[in-house]
């Protein structure tokens, strides 16, 4: 039998390695940066493009796409041209994949900072980096998929069928998420609107968790745990198991992200069941991970790769047991909009994707270096320095969050609300602190990383090309020939293009029982005839509001709880949010809910707050917009969003944009003059601040006005 | 790019998340008979791929 001779290509995993490392860091330290704006509002720095709003959004986005994203392709390339015996199909096609998304995180950096968002979080860039981002995923599936039709290895090992599962479910996330019509080349408006809105942004979001930050990564641990600990992994037959039940498990509990929302109870409890059953194919992942030390814990003690690995994989148990439980309607009634909800991602994040990328990259490292690493002692440095960081960072939050809620919820025993909203947020600030001191932990750890990396790479050589040979495959026929009377798994193991059919079907069939019904089915959203369109000035309010990422802090969406509508009013019902493309329902009160704001307070004290929020509320940890007063709207482009609106199914009347300029500036007149009246300032009715104002005064008040008479008469018939 | 409501209601829709129970349930119970129904050398021929050490004989003794 003739041996073919070929190379596998180090030098993309080595480029991917190093864009790993870099964008780490930038992630680490803007979420440190960020962290440090919710001890220091004065770290906001007085600045749009400073403020929290902004910041936060890049480093969720840095984090997911930047780092663990890099991270997937540094692994995956390096993985499957191994587990394949061939090199990467195409080396012109693995150079774009890599530039074109370094070039995306760039744009993502730039236009995030800039205020150029769709306002859905970890979807919030923009229509044409989304068509950048299509584009060069499309490009990374080709060369994997053909890297993979043109394999010497018959069977596709499990690792692969995560790959291949990631790149199918992300491709169909991001595209139906970011369906959008665009008003000028960096501004677009969500094509669903409302509730549907959101049931379509958590099937993405939760599944950018599922499909982004953990199958791909359990691809990674099958392949670089065994190969860290020489021996193979511990059960293929639960890989099995745990691969297709997983991915045909997760697609389904988004709404879990919803609950006691607008979503309708159906979707909810959907979302519940689901999520509940998913701790058994996580937990399967997470033993068989564990499992596959048995009898080598020994080697862990010695072995930082395997002891990151470890921490990693425990991590992951951690988190997606923890997930099931948040997911319980009585305790997402606690944990939901606080910090309890960052605590537990960031286990995940910090625990399960950072410490497995740590353990790949010192793995891979002086693998393709032809060396070892630079200093044992520095990698255990990291480990422990990292590991106290993860500890520093969640357990503040934990006890954060747990007790801002029962804040929330306490009432005198005269019955009314014990605490204001303000006192709840100084009230934590102590915790605040030291999970910043636990981001800055981790941050350091990870610069001792880079120090040691930088000092192995510095006395090894990198192996561009490593020289490999292996069989040719066999052709297919004669496989199947052999294999005769096998299970028909076996057959489709062989199969990748099938394999990733499967997969899709698999994964579409949660989301079309959830989207299609919530879309289809009126009883949905019940109408309710007194919510009407936003006005033109509404409108560019709404923009601001989008544009400075309010939504991080504040929630659109008072929940049917005793003390939310004591706090904030009337709950939010699905049918007031019908016009609003995108939502704005938010998932964190970093700030209170302001679903009702709108009338709750004078024109004067929304001015004095925006230009300095500690005026208004001491101790308030709000960023200032000062420059709210002196920036103005784009007048002009006001008949163009109306179009837009209309084209969404916004049911303005035929020819209003002729007319919409006219009602922005006599809406903007009388709230330049009710300032005047209430402060003695003069304010520019054009002013970014009129705009904010005519918004927040807006939300939540159509519900109190009287349906229109024609409406009135309708029900009486 | 309106979206239309079709349907005033669904009926029966207290059926769903017994239905969504009962599919994968079925689908999990298939998935775990299969896995079982594996031969023991074909998981250990299939567990091994990513080790360096595995040599591709299965593959080899057909051609």
């Amino acid at each position: 039998m003739q041996l073919e001779k070929f190379s596998y290509d180090n030098k993309i995993v080595k480029m991917f390695a190093y864009a790993t490392i870099l964008w780490g860091i930038v992630g680490f330290i803007v979420g440190l940066l960020a962290a440090l704006q919710l001890v220091f509002p004065a770290m906001n720095f007085n600045m749009a493009e400073t403020s929290y709003g902004r910041v936060r959004p890049l480093h969720t986005n840095a984090a997911i796409f930047a780092f663990v994203g890099n991270g997937i392709f540094m692994g995956v390339y390096y993985s499957l041209q191994r587990l394949c015996k061939a090199r990467m199909w195409s080396d012109g096609l693995s150079k774009f994949h890599f530039w074109g998304w370094q070039t995306i995180i760039v744009a993502a950096a730039v236009t995030l900072l800039a205020g150029f968002t769709q306002g859905k979080e970890y979807a919030e860039l923009e229509w044409p980096i989304d068509i950048a981002i299509a584009v060069v995923w499309v490009v990374f599936g080709i060369n994997m998929m053909m890297t993979i039709i043109k394999r010497r290895e018959s069977h596709l090992y499990v690792a692969i069928w995560f790959y291949i599962a990631t790149w199918v479910t992300v491709a169909m996330l991001h595209i139906v998420n970011s369906g959008a019509i665009p008003l000028h080349f960096m501004k677009s408006y969500s094509i669903y609107a409302g509730m549907q809105d959101a049931l379509v942004q958590w099937w993405y979001g939760h599944n950018a968790v599922a499909f982004f930050l953990t199958t791909p990564y359990l691809g990674l641990m099958y392949y670089f745990l065994p190969k860290a600990a020489n021996r193979p992994i511990y059960s293929y037959r639960l890989s099995i198991i745990h691969f297709w039940a997983l991915i045909f498990i997760y697609i389904w509990a988004g709404p879990h992200h919803l609950l006691y929302t607008s979503l309708p109870d159906w979707a909810q409890s959907l979302g519940v069941v689901f999520s509940i059953m998913l701790i058994f194919p996580s937990w399967g992942g997470m033993i068989n991970g564990l499992f596959t030390l048995r009898g080598a814990w020994d080697k862990v003690r010695e072995d930082p790769v395997l002891k990151f690995m470890v921490v990693a994989v425990t991590a992951y148990g951690m988190a997606t047991f923890e997930g099931p439980m948040l997911s319980l309607k009585n305790v997402n009634a606690i944990s939901h909009y606080t910090d309890w909800t960052v605590a537990h991602v960031h286990i995940g994040t910090l625990g399960w994707n950072g410490f497995l990328t740590f353990g790949v990259l010192y793995w891979i490292i002086p693998k393709i270096f032809q060396t070892k690493m630079f200093s044992t002692k520095l990698m255990n440095a990291h480990f422990w320095i990292g590991t106290l960081g993860i500890l520093f960072y969640a357990i503040p939050l934990y006890w954060a969050g747990w007790t801002q809620s029962i804040m929330w919820k306490t009432f005198t025993a005269d019955g009314i609300l014990q605490y204001n909203f303000l006192e709840t947020v100084t009230h934590i600030l102590p915790m605040y602190a030291l999970r910043a001191f636990g981001g800055f932990l981790y941050l350091i750890g990870a610069l001792i990383m880079v120090y040691n990396i930088i000092k192995t790479v510095q006395q090894g050589s990198l192996l561009d090309n490593e020289d490999a040979e292996a069989a040719p495959r066999p052709a297919m026929a004669a496989i199947d020939e052999k294999y005769k009377g096998a299970h028909w798994h076996r057959w489709i193991e062989r199969r990748p293009i099938q394999l990733l059919v499967l997969s899709l079907v698999l994964v579409s069939i949660g989301g079309l029982v959830q989207i299609v019904p919530a879309f289809l089915v009126k009883s949905n959203v019940p109408t309710i005839e007194s919510v009407q369109p936003y006005t033109p000035l509404e409108l560019h309010g709404r923009d601001i509001y989008i544009k400075d990422g309010c939504y991080n802090c504040h929630s659109q969406m008072i929940r049917p709880f005793r003390d939310e509508v004591a706090r904030y009013g009337d709950y939010s019902k699905a049918g007031e949010f019908v016009y609003d493309h995108p939502f704005q329902w938010g998932s964190k009160r970093t700030g209170p809910d302001l679903h009702r704001v709108g009338g709750k307070y004078p024109d004067s004290w929304h001015y004095y707050h925006m230009i300095d929020p500690q005026s208004m509320a001491p101790g308030s940890i709000m960023p200032a917009y000062p420059w709210y007063v002196t920036k103005e709207i784009n007048v002009d482009l006001t008949p163009r969003m109306i179009r837009v609106m209309q084209r969404l199914g916004v049911p303005y009347p035929e020819g209003y944009e002729d007319q919409a300029i006219d009602d922005l500036m006599e809406q903007a007149n009388a709230i330049a003059a009710n300032l005047k009246e209430q402060t003695g300032e003069e304010v520019l009715p054009t002013s970014e601040m009129v705009a904010i104002i005519a918004y927040l005064q807006r939300l939540g008040t159509d519900v109190r006005k009287e349906a229109p008479r024609a409406a009135q008469e309708e029900e009486t018939e | 790019m309106k979206f239309i409501n079709h349907l005033e209601t669904i009926t029966g829709i207290s059926i769903f998340p017994f239905l969504a129970l009962m599919i994968f349930f079925l689908f999990f119970a298939g998935v775990i008979i299969y896995a079982f129904a594996l031969r023991g050398e074909t998981v250990d021929e299939l567990k091994n791929l990513p080790l360096e050490n595995h040599k591709d004989e299965t593959d080899a003794e057909i051609i």
